[in-house]
């Protein structure tokens, strides 16, 4: 075998551990990997086991380094995990970090067609050569099989080196190409290549591997955006306006594949739906506002940059009252920041979207269950309120796929249209107005055109009085800007309710928003182990629902932990509740990639009283200073 | 006061149209436009084509930017829906409303400013898209109520009332149309309602985007010597090419014009305007050599003005925005739920993909 031999110097084989386990994939983009690697993924699923991916990869459309990582955890920890405890060297442009990120005592399988530069090993990693570049030359015809089916060899000896059932694999495989018999056997022969070499070459599985598990019955495994997509298509939404921007264009991909599938009109084969990919964002907003004045569910699914151009239309909708369900699927800002990489930089810029007054309907899902369960309730809830509303999600959740339970749809569920005068009410009625508040709940009654003559009103953007008339007086301006708020303040304690896990007695508090859930959830765990007790709750929505407040009191201290630089969540907590700002500790992570449990308890840890100067937590990442919010805590748990 | 609702007094005498409905049920809300604007006259226009139309009001939804085109949907139909949009956003508006209801009648009206300016981009879309409306700009070279300065389609020398010439090329509305594929272009002027009112009416009935533009000046700030959009100037370059007779029962457009030499008339207040007769070889059905005319006659300083172009409908194809999206025959907005969602059943099945 060329290249480096296997080494170690840590003494001997590392400790058994089953079904605790993380690894990387190191490729270029652009050459296929994504298939090979979601074997993988889809593999340790029907194993039973709960598994993650996440598909690091470059704004780029070949020729970077991308990266695909892959947790599998018995216990369900799957948030990212920054130990990887076996790296797949497939890109000799990011040997050198690969190799650094393996864990000690870990394994760096690499292709050893060619030589490994020797300065790039390590004592206290073992390095697993397999000459993949070959076996797929010597056995392949054509440049391009030969690429596709190395890929495809190092899925095989993975199998064999963690233990990933062969048969399941091949079962996956027989799915995808079961019409292309020729490819089938190509992948057949690939797997076993890299099977057997493995088997042959090392004491296969390696101590650390996987075990069948029976988790996994009555989940999937699905991204954001496709079940945000499902979202729309089961809330009836007809009308989608975008524009293309990564990482949401997957949501409207994935509207148009289930509308094709679903929503023709079985005697004509027209479409009860239609997808306008608009020329710029601004457009796009300008669509979801005509259409759902008109009276359909419309929405568009867009990033923070494509959000920032939707800013006018956005305080539109707010003051004329117009229903549409906006999806931020966050990236990483400022400007176009790094457009592959997560964040939550959305969070404060969305709550108050807009020139002049303006507070708006957000929904966070944490993962994709939640944003097929909240893109229903965005419809009803903008329909209800009528008023935008935000889904705000992020790129790991919308583009990484995540275990979840099965998504359940109830065949009695039926839109919450809102307050919508029909032809006969209006004919009925003495007069029509449209900013009036009959009900005194800040929800006027609208009407839609094309209907009747007596629900006839001009929408405008400009200073209208409650009867829809262009006003440029205080008081009538006031009067309606008021109820507005009123409507929206309104329609808090009706919001989604936070997610809350809280023990008696426990003085610490930790509040976090959207895909942190898993990274936190894994850090509580972590610190009730280490004898630190710490309550949690999950905001799903804004504005905060009164149990949000409920909680930051009963708590001495409150962690908030987010994925963005400035604080946001924290800030509007401070803004929108009358919990002291000292009280609520900061705690972020906006470096890019999925958090992480090391990341929160990096940032609680400075916070606790003296603590053991090791514990059985990682702490890997050098921790994230916060000079602005370091109460003093002397006295808060544990 | 900045709204002022008309009376609603009916004269028993007032002609009605097959709906039992007079001139003034088209009518809006007193205009707070500037006396002998353009923009008014316009809207006398288009309460006589909707009259003449029998469009039951209701059915119409009135769109428009920012700007004081943009206020005019308040001066008609008073029982139809209207959306004042952002400022050059009226096209995308326009577009939402109409994929969510098909048998809305889309009126959409702009200036120079809102559509050649911040709104250029939605206006070149709206026409790629072919949205069956009528896009009405009204096109009076000036921004008015930021006070007078140039917009877009400002010609070349024109001067401003502050003194100031323009040195930047103008945007020919008309051309960019041409340009684009719009299936319907045509130009007129606030001031001859005759020409205009059919114009508006066929606008109305063609099926997919129709443009026309309307100069419109603006006695404020674009009416003074020295100004290409003026009365006057227009009057004396203005030159009705294409006078289209609208016959309501058929919605089919027959254009007559006659060959001839130009025709010079003077007008009542003095000013001439000439009268050219179309060539023989003039074809409104002809793309390229309509834009050829139209720049050819620019060139000699005159501005022709009727209906251009017009691309004849093809039987069985639909080339609108619903034809191109494929949509069912009713309206998306009232589509029952029943037939939207797929159901329990569906859910389970579309999830074994992910399994």
């Amino acid at each position: 075998m060329a290249g480096v031999q296997p080494t170690s110097s840590l003494g001997g084989p590392s400790a058994p551990r089953i079904n605790d386990l993380a690894f990387k994939i190191g490729t270029v983009n652009g050459t296929g990997s994504a298939s090979a690697n979601g074997l993988l993924r889809q593999a340790i699923f029907r194993m039973g086991i709960p598994v993650s991916g996440k598909n690091l990869f470059p704004s780029n459309i070949q020729g970077l380094p991308t990266w695909y990582e892959i947790r599998a955890s018995g216990k369900g920890h799957t948030a990212r995990t920054a130990r990887f405890d076996l790296v797949v060297a497939m890109n000799p442009a990011s040997y050198a970090r690969d190799i650094e990120e393996t864990t000690t005592g870990g394994w760096v399988l690499h292709d050893s067609s060619w030589p490994l530069p020797r300065d790039l090993t390590r004592e206290d990693v073992r390095f697993l050569g397999i000459p993949l570049a070959k076996m797929a030359v010597d056995n392949f015809q054509g440049s391009r099989i030969r690429v596709l089916m190395k890929n495809i060899c190092y899925v095989g000896a993975l199998a064999a080196l963690l233990k990933i059932d062969i048969d399941i694999v091949k079962e996956l495989l027989t799915e995808t190409f079961a019409s292309k018999p020729k490819l089938l056997d190509s992948n057949f022969l690939a797997i076993d290549l890299g099977y057997d070499y493995a088997r042959d070459a090392f004491d296969c599985p390696l101590p650390v591997h996987l075990e069948p598990m029976e988790e996994n019955h009555d989940s999937i495994l699905i991204d954001g955006n496709t079940a945000a997509a499902l979202g729309c298509l089961y809330a009836g939404a007809t009308v989608a306006a975008w524009y293309p921007i990564t990482p949401s264009t997957s949501l409207v991909d994935a509207f148009t594949a289930f509308c094709l599938r679903h929503r023709k009109a079985p005697d004509t084969g027209k479409n009860r739906f239609a997808i306008l990919q608009a020329e710029d964002e601004l457009a796009a907003a300008g669509m979801v506002l005509g259409a759902g004045w008109a009276g359909a569910r419309a929405f568009t699914s867009t990033s923070g940059a494509g959000l920032s151009l939707m800013g006018e239309f956005i305080g539109f909708a707010y003051y004329a009252e117009i229903p549409a369900v906006f999806f931020d699927v966050q990236r990483v800002g400022p400007s176009t920041g790094m457009p592959t990489r997560t964040q939550q930089g959305d969070i404060q810029f969305v709550a108050y979207a807009s020139h002049g007054d303006t507070k708006h309907i957000v929904l966070f899902p944490a993962d994709p269950r939640e944003c097929f369960d909240l893109a229903v309730q965005a419809f009803d809830l903008a329909d209800r309120y009528q008023t935008p509303v935000f889904v705000l999600t992020d790129l790991d959740i919308g583009m990484n796929d995540w275990v979840v339970p099965k998504l359940a749809w109830d065949d009695e569920y039926r839109p919450d249209r809102g307050k919508v005068l029909s032809s006969d009410e209006l004919e009925g009625a003495e007069s029509f107005h449209r900013y009036l508040d009959p009900d005194g709940d800040g929800i006027p009654w609208r009407s839609l055109p094309g209907v009747h003559p007596k629900g006839a009103f001009l929408t405008r953007g400009s200073g209208h009085d409650r009867y829809g008339n262009y006003t440029e007086d205080s008081e009538p301006y006031t009067d309606v800007m008021d109820r507005i708020r009123r409507k929206i303040d309104g329609a808090a304690p009706r919001l989604p309710a936070p997610e809350i896990h809280v023990r008696d007695g426990v003085s610490l508090g930790l509040v976090t928003v959207g895909s942190c859930r898993g990274a936190v959830l894994e850090a509580v765990e972590a610190l009730r182990n280490r004898g630190v007790a710490v309550n949690y709750l999950r905001v799903r929505a804004f504005p905060f629902h009164p149990q949000v407040e409920d909680f930051l009191e009963k708590h001495k201290v409150v962690f908030v932990v987010e994925q963005n630089r400035d604080g946001q969540l924290r800030n509007l907590l401070v803004a929108e509740t009358g919990v002291p700002k000292r009280r609520l500790v900061s705690v972020r992570y906006y470096g890019g990639l999925p958090m992480s449990c090391h990341h929160v308890i990096d940032g609680i840890a400075p916070y606790l009283d003296p603590e053991p100067a090791t514990g059985p937590i990682s702490t890997h990442s050098s921790s994230d200073p916060d000079a602005r919010t370091a109460p003093a805590l002397q006295g808060a748990d544990p | 006061m900045t709204y002022i609702a008309k009376p609603r007094v009916r004269h028993p005498g007032l002609p009605t149209n097959r709906l039992g409905l007079t001139r003034r049920d088209y009518e809006g809300s007193m205009s707070t436009l500037c006396a002998g604007c353009g923009h008014d006259s316009i809207t006398a226009a288009i309460v006589e084509a909707f009259w003449k139309l029998e469009t039951p009001p209701h059915m119409v939804a009135k769109t428009s930017g920012i700007g004081c085109s943009g206020k005019t949907p308040t001066y008609f139909l008073k029982e139809a829906h209207g959306f004042n949009a952002v400022h050059g956003r009226m096209p995308s508006v326009t577009t939402g409303a109409h994929v969510a209801n098909r048998d809305l009648v889309c009126i959409g009206v702009s200036g120079d400013g809102d559509s050649l300016s911040i709104g250029m981009g939605q206006f070149a879309h709206v026409i790629r898209r072919n949205v069956d409306m009528l896009y009405v700009l009204e096109n009076n070279g000036v921004y008015g109520l930021t006070k007078g300065q140039f917009s877009a389609s400002a010609d070349l020398g024109t001067k401003a009332k502050r003194g100031e010439i323009n040195r930047e090329q103008p945007i020919d509305p008309v051309l960019l149309a041409l340009t684009l594929g719009a299936g319907f272009v045509a130009r007129s002027f606030s001031g001859d309602k005759e020409q205009l009112v059919p114009i508006l009416q066929a606008g109305l009935r063609h099926k997919g985007f129709a443009l026309i533009d309307v100069i419109s000046p603006c006695v404020t700030f674009n009416d003074h010597r020295g100004s290409t959009k003026s009365y006057a100037f227009t009057r004396d370059h203005y030159h009705p090419l294409v006078y289209a007779d609208f016959v309501p029962s058929a919605p089919e457009i027959k254009t007559s014009y006659a060959a001839g030499d130009s025709n010079t008339v003077r007008l009542h207040d003095g000013s001439r305007i000439n009268f050219r007769k179309v060539p023989d070889d003039y074809d409104p059905q002809d793309r390229t050599r309509v834009y050829g005319y139209i720049r050819e006659r620019q060139q000699a300083g005159e501005v022709v003005t009727g209906l251009l172009f017009v691309e004849a409908a093809v039987p069985g194809q639909d080339a609108d925005l619903h034809g191109i999206q494929g949509t069912v025959d009713e309206p998306l907005a009232t589509y029952p739920f029943g037939d939207l969602c797929p159901g329990a059943d569906a859910l389970e099945a579309i999830q074994a993909r992910f399994r």
